[in-house]
């Protein structure tokens, strides 16, 4: 089980500040294949992912970090902060 | 320090109480980030504006954390501090500030700038504009990822 939090316009997008998933993939482009199957909402947010971070367990990873049971993964835009 | 929080700060007093007590500090920088005004033309509309920033609870700590250790890493600091706020936010509310103490203002000076410059595109904030009822959400700078990689080192 992977948790997957979602912020900014990628959350507003999906509809969902994050969703619990049961998967079988052991890296995160895998993951993000599955997510984009989910939905439509979730095709289109998640369609150009160099448009997006990616963090696993709170560290900044790029798409062929691996994922374990238990991780929490989060996709967000560019940060806007300061 | 790192505090990330909901409610408005008193720069004087966070000024005064980073250097509270202690006689070797010769340099006090600081900067003070301020949600501004975006209407367009300038129109003065403050009531129909908001800034709504939103952020990932844990991982901005995290981060702000590792940003607040390489500047102490890379400059002589005597004390450092990040407040950086987050929900809606109103044209000249305070956002962010940062302050660093050193012997010496150079130091003091670019520690700041780094802190900024480290925060804006590495701790994760985003901000929501509204205006006149229409939200959207703030894109990213190239300019921002730019003074963000001129502290990168030669050697990292």
């Amino acid at each position: 089980m992977i948790q997957v939090l979602y912020f900014a316009w990628v959350r507003s997008g999906i509809g969902l500040d994050q969703e619990t998933i049961e998967t079988e993939a052991t890296s995160l482009g895998a993951l993000v294949e599955e997510l984009r199957a989910r939905s439509d909402k979730h095709s289109q947010t998640l369609a150009d992912l160099s448009k997006l971070r990616l963090a696993v367990n709170q560290t900044f990873v790029d798409l062929d970090a691996s994922i374990a049971p238990g991780d929490e993964v989060a996709i967000f835009p560019p940060m806007t902060g300061g | 320090m790192i505090r990330v929080q909901a409610e408005d700060f008193n720069l004087g007093q966070e000024i005064a109480a980073l250097h509270e007590g202690r006689r070797d500090v010769g340099a006090l920088a600081s900067f003070l980030g301020l949600v501004r005004d975006m209407a367009p033309n300038g129109a003065d509309r403050p009531q129909d504006q908001a800034m709504t920033l939103e952020h990932y609870p844990g991982m901005t700590e995290k981060m702000l954390a590792e940003i607040d250790a390489e500047a102490h890493r890379r400059w002589p600091l005597q004390a450092s501090l990040i407040i950086h706020r987050y929900g809606r936010l109103l044209p000249g509310d305070q956002i962010v500030l940062v302050a660093c103490a050193s012997p010496h203002r150079q130091a003091a000076f670019e520690a700041c700038e780094f802190l900024m410059d480290w925060l804006k595109t590495k701790a994760p904030f985003w901000k929501l504009e509204e205006i006149a009822g229409q939200g959207h959400w703030v894109d990213a700078r190239e300019s921002d990822e730019t003074a963000a990689r001129r502290w990168n080192k030669a050697d990292a």
